[in-house]
């Protein structure tokens, strides 16, 4: 009869725990007042009632109107949604889209299949620290150019980017930016007027709310159509019956993400660092991947040379920590991470990552746990790597 | 994901290291697709291995079919060895995922390359062993994704 197996959860940019306020707000949506917002008795107003308030905290987080905002699945939805929709909708202005190589595959895998349907994209490269150049940025820009897709953090290496200077550019070239801020909302202010952003999407489990809620919010006066078609929900933009827990528990998610965002993530940028610092100090043959300093209060992402990551994880496993990799093993395909290759690393790095991503909840004792399994698990696998044994004898 | 088997080998693998001055070597794979394996082999003078070790970059799935192939031909002759093939080193493990099927014929592939390493430092030929491929992939293409 062993003790229970202790958990150390580091994967929060994969999903995080739904706190339990966002729970309790939910329930009562499930067995009380589940009646569809789209009725006309009384009972429904209730649901009708708490989606106008969810609306309104989101909105307002973001110094967005309420109107603006549009819920829906997830934040793949929310970024399928923009691209697809958007492209249609100004194709008579031109048929050019500008993105990055490191998106997420929501985005990255929407502009595949819209170059299949005619339009042409730009991947614009980035720096070693996964920053997009925005020299490269007003280089692309043609006079063809209908939308500019620029994530606002990386979801695998943390790296914030430029939205800012992006914003400006694309409103000085009268081009619609969109921004998948599914990482960064919740961890870093965002006011969608001070960065000139005119589309941006968001999924709710990031950030302690439920999963299968997203929105996008749509500048007032963007000519988008609907990808869902149907009934005449969210300003009939988005059709079908509206998700009311969810969108329920995304407010009060995005309520309670504003009212701790300091002390939240200044805490998780001190134990952030102390985790980096220590991995780089003790575990050689290590690189940091991403900016070191300009990139999500809860992200480190580690390459630990001649190993690879599946390994990794999966003995991290055995001693309770749940952590991610950009191994292709990981990634059901032969290719490692496109984000790692994006930012020069080669393959057999690559395969060696390790993402580690923190919570309000992460101790520094659980970090310093970490540190000592990785380095036990990194010194294990290496002495059975025949890279490992190559690079020794070449010393 | 694993079978016990496969976890048991990825945990404590057997037969890790290297062989000094050992009778062949194979290494195969690539860091491209993410693992590579190599194989030391001990071999007497009566073609029978002695010993077998073995150093492997790679997923779970690679140590672990990495370990069992050198299980399986620890003592045999090089013609036993030779007729060790993928699917029984799969079955020894009670099987893998079918995306990890190609690390038990990197395994198997790992193993010839040591056995053509041997028999070419030793001026012999083993029947049926043909040259290994120096990359497993090599032809192998990746499945394009449907949108």
């Amino acid at each position: 009869m062993g003790e229970e197996k202790r958990l150390i959860y580091l994967d929060n940019a994969a999903t995080t725990k739904t706190a339990p306020e966002v729970v309790e707000a939910m329930l009562p949506y499930f067995t009380e007042l589940y009646g569809n917002p789209s009725s006309v008795y009384e009972f429904s107003q209730k649901s009708k009632e708490a989606i106008t308030r969810a609306r309104e905290i989101i909105a307002g987080s973001l110094g967005a109107k309420t109107e603006e905002i549009y819920f829906t699945g997830g934040g793949s939805e929310s970024d399928n949604w923009a691209l697809k929709a958007a492209a249609e909708a100004y194709r008579g202005k031109g048929n050019h889209i500008i993105t990055s190589k490191i998106e997420h595959h929501a985005v990255l895998h929407t502009g595949d299949w819209l170059e299949k349907q005619g339009y042409e994209v730009t991947y614009l490269d980035v720096d070693e620290n996964g920053t997009v150049k925005t020299e490269e940025l007003k280089k692309a820009i043609r006079p063809t150019t209908i939308l500019i897709s620029i994530m606002f953090a990386n979801n695998e290496i943390g790296t914030i980017q430029p939205v800012k200077e992006i914003g400006r550019i694309a409103k000085e070239h009268g081009i619609l930016f969109h921004t998948d801020a599914v990482q960064a909302f919740g961890q870093i202010p965002i006011h969608v007027d001070e960065l000139n952003i005119d589309m941006l999407s968001s999924s709710a489990h990031k950030l302690n709310g439920p999963k299968g809620i997203g929105f996008l919010y749509i500048r007032k006066g963007v000519k988008i159509r609907s990808l869902i078609h149907g009934g005449a929900q969210e300003r009939k933009r988005r059709a079908g019956t509206e998700n009311v827990p969810g969108i329920v528990g995304y407010g009060a998610a995005v309520e309670r993400a504003v009212r701790t965002m300091e002390e939240r993530t200044s805490k998780e940028k001190e134990l952030r660092d102390y985790l980096i610092d220590r991995v780089l100090k003790e575990v050689p043959y290590t690189r940091l991947n991403g900016h070191r300093t300009n990139r999500l209060p809860n992200n480190t992402n580690f390459s630990f040379q001649f190993i690879e990551g599946e390994s990794l994880l999966i003995m991290l496993d055995m001693e309770g920590i749940c952590g991610s990799s950009g191994s292709a093993c990981t990634s059901g395909s032969l290719d490692p991470s496109h984000v790692l290759l994006a930012i020069g690393l080669p393959h057999e790095i690559a395969h060696g990552s390790l993402r580690l991503t923190l919570s309000e909840e992460t101790t520094k004792e659980e970090l310093d746990h970490v540190v000592e399994s990785v380095k036990k698990i990194v010194e294990k696998l290496r002495n059975m790597s025949p890279l490992y044994e190559d690079y020794m004898r070449r010393q | 994901m694993y079978s016990d088997k496969v976890m048991d080998h990825f945990q404590n693998p057997r037969n890790v290291g290297e062989i000094e001055d050992a009778s062949g070597v194979g290494t195969v794979g690539n860091a491209k697709c993410g693992d590579i394996m190599r194989i030391y082999l001990d071999i007497d003078d009566n073609q029978v291995i002695q010993d077998v070790k073995f150093k492997t970059f790679g997923c779970g799935a690679a140590v672990a079919t990495s370990s069992m192939a050198t299980e399986l031909v620890k003592g045999k002759t090089v013609f036993e060895a030779l007729k060790v093939t993928n699917k029984a080193v799969m079955e020894a493990l009670d099987g893998l995922p079918p995306v990890k099927v190609h690390c038990s014929l990197l395994a198997e592939e790992a193993i010839h390359a040591a056995l053509w390493d041997y028999a070419e430092k030793h001026g012999i030929t083993i029947e049926g062993l043909e040259k290994p491929k120096s990359d497993i992939h090599e032809g192998e293409e990746e499945e394009s994704e449907e949108y």
